[in-house]
């Protein structure tokens, strides 16, 4: 199937979904064992939706963000699973293949956008480098096509910001590039890692907007990675909530926000200031996370848990279906 | 700012250098401890010149006045006489100077030409074997003294394998004429004048010099090399060209390769300080006709004025390339730039 | 710097997985370092030996001259050879330890013990006093330093302690501008600042709290120096300046030799030369291993 032929199917009504990771395992080598940082991960996005993916650092949502897009470092391990994104197996992928895949049809916005953009490179070239891989154009078009690119991300006089440096730039005006940068090719699937991270409240906001703008105007699917639960409640159509490696709870957003069943889910709602929260109320999750190099039980939380049980150290964790689209691995369920 | 304005301003701040440089060379021979008549007059001197000598440099004055004159003499041109040639020590050192230039430019060339190479392959294979044999290299030239390197090259190229000449100057007279002087560069006066077989002279008698004095600047090359493309290519916005697609040669290049050129452009103020003194042992091995080779004559027979000059003009000289190496730096990085 | 580390552990949002992954790797690079290090650590001692028990230990007199055994190639009896005098090259390299090991460590101990203080005061008092620092040190960088060296000799005459001085004058800049920014960074610290508030003076605080604390990383400095300061001792006796014939002393043996390469007599020049590497090496390494153990994060 040619790409355009892919993008085509793509765009017909109700396909399967645009990204599926089903059960994927992955390790780090380390001198001292392997450390399971992902084990039986599973999730979906299909176009046109906003799905987060929360929990503490070192939750392993970053580690899953890299997978999808192939950039695990060499140390990283795929144990089993699969990773299906337009139907293609993505673990199969050569590099040739996995580099055109990525920036036109799967784009990433990293967090720390000052750093994460080329400090001596004009921030236009940026964009324009993206372009020329992946489009049949010359140096012209692919300029004009990343002023437009600018322009849509609502970045002030781009013509003149095209010749800016990343230093010349505030924090928000780099993260603006960053989505311009990764909207220029119209990609797919858009996954966003903390992309708000050390920005301030409102233009948190506007980054944020953008991104849902990009959703409504092109049916693009976005995965987006944070902790911030009361970001992900409101941008979000559903969440995916990660705990040590283990996905514990999914469901439609309101939802998990008023009703979450994994114990879990319910402290990190406990311990985020939102709406229905007052600071004094916020209570912190007890304890850390478990080694991920060490044997493990089967409930990663069993150790923070009031409610475990002996089933809990014992027996593979059961899913449950707690409602229309909202799954949950636990065996007390709130 | 533009370039040439920002590269004026570099070229002033580059000017209370160049006044330190001259008050230490002054003070070197004026104001320490022992009699700078005796120092100037050179060992062969008696009561008479000596005191000629002193009258001559008005040494009874006061150290102001002395230091005046100085800088008097030296704005115009004079820089004194030297004892063993008895001629202008400016004129001596300016015939001299295009021999160590041009030794100098090539051992820097080949540094360069080695070590950047070495550096970029060792990062980008780390942990290979490459790697290893850059990080053993660099271990190693690092801890050879130049002038035993020169040695041992000159008894294994010279006098075992007989493929090297002679080490004796910049060209076999007996069989070569030096080229028609334009530039005073053997290699680019015989490239330009057409005649290859001296140009193949020349470069067969400037091969061991430029390659000894070479290893040398190698070594802080190849490490600083190594050690900023690994930072560049461990960086987050190689990352973000990777997740963008870009091909691995556009990363590389584009991306990691030119911000990691920034330390490397640096590294070579450093690397040049070391070539200008390690020059000196050099020239001295290979009987190259340079200012090194010149002062070493001069210091051996206690020719004062002549070390003087010498050291003056090697510090100028390395305060210009340092010039140099900041515009190199500008044009790297806009960031520096910037600063102004 | 740092080994690499993971594209994930770069972040600061990556699991403890893969943070601990990138730590594991710097203590692997550690031990690989370490093997090299016992290879210096070894080589140290046989160089201090050498310098201390120097004519002890030498199988011939150093200065002894033989007439009817000149430029003999090494032998059982001569295991270096002999050079043109037919003095035993291994005795003379066994000896001229002690003087090129002595001038090194010498020229060095000056410029640390005076760098520093000048650098810490300077960086201590600010204004004036450390701006006409820098620019003394801004000097002293503006020359190329071997040439600096060749200088200062000549000037102040031709003597084994003027080599000594000369490489302490061109090292100064080396320590003194590190200690002058590492003080600077800490004077305003808490723990200086509460110094201060206890009474304590200038120089109390500078020598009590300040560089005691920055002291790791100069030993780091003074050890990789070491190898350079041998370098430009030998580099200056090479070319015939402070040490004179017939003392022992590397450089001037290699010096002395490089005469007999055209005829093939290798041995006059290699041994003393093999003997001034190998102890750059060692420093170099030890100061390497020393960073390692102390200061890991300025690992290139």
């Amino acid at each position: 199937m040619t790409a355009l032929a892919a993008k085509r199917a793509l765009a017909g009504g109700a396909a399967p979904p645009l990204l599926a990771v089903e059960d994927l395992t992955l390790d780090f080598r380390t001198r001292q064992g392997a450390v399971h940082a992902l084990d039986g991960v599973s999730l979906d996005v299909s176009r046109g939706e906003i799905v987060g993916v929360v929990g503490e650092s070192g939750s392993g949502k970053s580690v899953l963000a890299y997978a999808i897009m192939g950039l695990t470092d060499a140390a990283g391990h795929v144990r089993s699973g699969r990773i299906a994104f337009a139907g293609r197996d993505m673990l199969g992928e050569d590099p040739a293949q996995l580099s055109d895949t990525l920036g036109r049809e799967i784009s990433m916005i990293f967090q720390s956008p000052r750093t994460a953009l080329n400090p001596i490179r004009r921030v236009g070239l940026q964009i324009a480098d993206v372009l020329l891989r992946h489009g049949n154009m010359s140096r012209r078009e692919a300029r004009a096509r990343a002023v437009e690119a600018l322009a849509r991300v609502r970045v002030p006089d781009p013509e003149r910001r095209f010749d800016a440096y990343p230093f010349e730039l505030s924090g928000g005006l780099c993260q603006r590039v960053m989505i311009a940068m990764a909207i220029a090719c119209a990609p797919f699937l858009l996954i966003a890692d903390e992309p708000t991270t050390g920005l301030d409240v409102t233009t948190q906001a506007v980054v944020m907007d953008l991104i849902r703008d990009q959703v409504r105007a092109a049916n693009t699917a976005v995965l987006l990675i944070t902790h911030d639960l009361a970001l992900a409640g409101e941008y979000c159509d559903r969440i995916v909530v990660m705990h040590a490696g283990h996905v514990v709870e999914v469901a439609p957003a309101p939802r998990l926000l008023q009703q979450p069943a994994h114990p879990y889910a319910a402290l990190l709602i406990g311990a985020t200031p939102g709406a229905t929260t007052r600071v004094d109320d916020l209570t912190a999750i007890p304890g850390g996370l478990p080694d991920l190099r060490q044997a493990l039980p089967p409930c990663r939380f069993l150790n923070r848990c009031a409610r475990s049980d002996a089933r809990c150290g014992a027996e593979p964790l059961p899913t449950r279906r707690m409602g229309d689209g909202h799954l949950v691995r636990c065996w007390n369920p709130l | 700012m533009n370039l040439a304005r920002i590269a004026a301003k570099r070229l002033l701040g580059a000017i209370p250098s160049l006044m330190g440089v001259v008050v230490v060379t002054f003070l070197l021979s004026h104001a320490l401890p022992g009699d700078p008549a005796v120092l100037f007059a050179g060992p062969a001197a008696n009561a008479d010149s000596v005191a000629q000598v002193r009258a001559h440099l008005g040494l009874d004055r006061s150290l102001l006045a002395q230091f005046l004159s100085y800088v008097g003499d030296m704005a115009h041109g004079n820089l004194g006489q030297s004892l063993t040639t008895g001629q202008p020590v400016l004129a001596d050192l300016v015939q001299r100077l295009p021999a160590s230039l041009e030794l100098t430019a090539a051992a820097i060339l080949f540094a360069v030409a080695v070590a950047v190479p070495l550096g970029v392959l060792a990062a980008t294979r780390e942990g290979s074997l490459a790697d290893h044999l850059c990080r053993s290299t660099v271990t190693v030239a690092a801890a050879f003294p130049t002038f035993f390197v020169a040695l041992l090259l000159v008894y294994v190229f010279y006098y075992l394998l007989r493929i090297a000449p002679e080490p004796l100057g910049r060209l076999n007279d007996v069989y070569f004429e030096a080229p028609p002087a334009l530039t005073g560069f053997y290699l680019i006066d015989a490239a330009v004048a057409g005649e290859w077989t001296t140009f193949r002279g020349a470069l067969s008698q400037m091969a061991l010099p430029a390659v000894s004095l070479g290893l040398f600047a190698l070594a802080p090359i190849a490490r600083i090399t190594r050690a900023s493309l690994l930072t560049a290519l461990g960086s987050d916005f190689v990352r973000t060209a990777r997740a963008c697609g870009l091909t691995r040669r556009k990363v590389l290049v584009t991306y990691a390769m030119r911000n990691a050129a920034l330390p490397v452009v640096n590294v070579l103020g450093m690397v040049f300080s070391f070539v200008l003194g390690a020059n000196v042992l050099i020239e001295d091995v290979f009987g190259w006709p340079g200012v090194g080779a010149y002062a070493v004559k001069a210091v051996i027979q206690s020719d004062y004025v002549a070390v003087q000059g010498f050291i003056l003009m090697m510090a100028t000289l390395y305060i210009l390339l340092n010039l140099l190496v900041d515009l190199l730096s500008i044009a790297a990085d806009p960031r520096v730039r910037m600063e102004g | 710097m740092a080994p690499i580390a993971p594209l994930s552990a770069a972040r600061p949002l990556a699991p403890p997985a893969a943070r601990s992954f990138a730590s594991l790797r710097a203590v692997r690079y550690a031990l690989a370092e370490n093997r090299l290090t016992l290879v210096a650590g070894v080589l140290f001692c046989l160089l201090l030996l050498c310098a201390v028990l120097g004519g002890v230990a030498a199988p011939y007199n150093p200065l002894a001259t033989d007439t009817t055994a000149r430029l003999q190639p090494p032998t059982t009896a001569h295991l270096f050879g002999t050079d043109a005098l037919g003095r035993d090259i291994l005795s003379r390299v066994m000896v001229a330890a002690r003087l090129d090991l002595g001038m090194a460590v010498s020229a060095v101990a000056i410029s640390f013990v005076i760098g520093t203080a000048l650098g810490a005061m300077a960086g201590y008092t600010g204004g004036v006093v450390d701006a006409v620092f820098g620019r003394v040190m801004d000097t002293i960088m503006a020359f190329p330093l071997f040439v600096l060296a060749m200088g200062i000799v000549a000037a102040l005459g031709n003597s084994v302690l003027n080599i000594i001085l000369a490489t302490a004058v061109i090292n100064l800049p080396f320590y003194g501008r590190f200690a002058r920014a590492e003080v600077n960074v800490r004077r305003d610290l808490a723990y200086v600042e509460a110094a201060r508030m206890g009474g304590n003076g200038a120089v109390r605080i500078l020598s009590g709290h300040i560089v005691r604390n920055i002291l790791p990383t100069m030993a780091v400095q003074a050890s990789l120096n070491m190898g350079w300061a041998i370098l430009n001792a030998a580099g200056l006796s090479f070319i015939g300046l402070g040490v004179r014939p017939p003392t022992p002393e590397w450089g001037i043996m290699v010096s002395e030799g490089a005469s007999y390469i055209i005829s093939g007599e290798w041995w006059t020049f290699v041994f003393p030369g093999a003997a001034l590497m190998l102890a750059v090496f060692c420093f170099n390494l030890l100061g390497d291993g020393l960073r390692d153990v102390l200061d890991p994060r300025r690992r290139t």
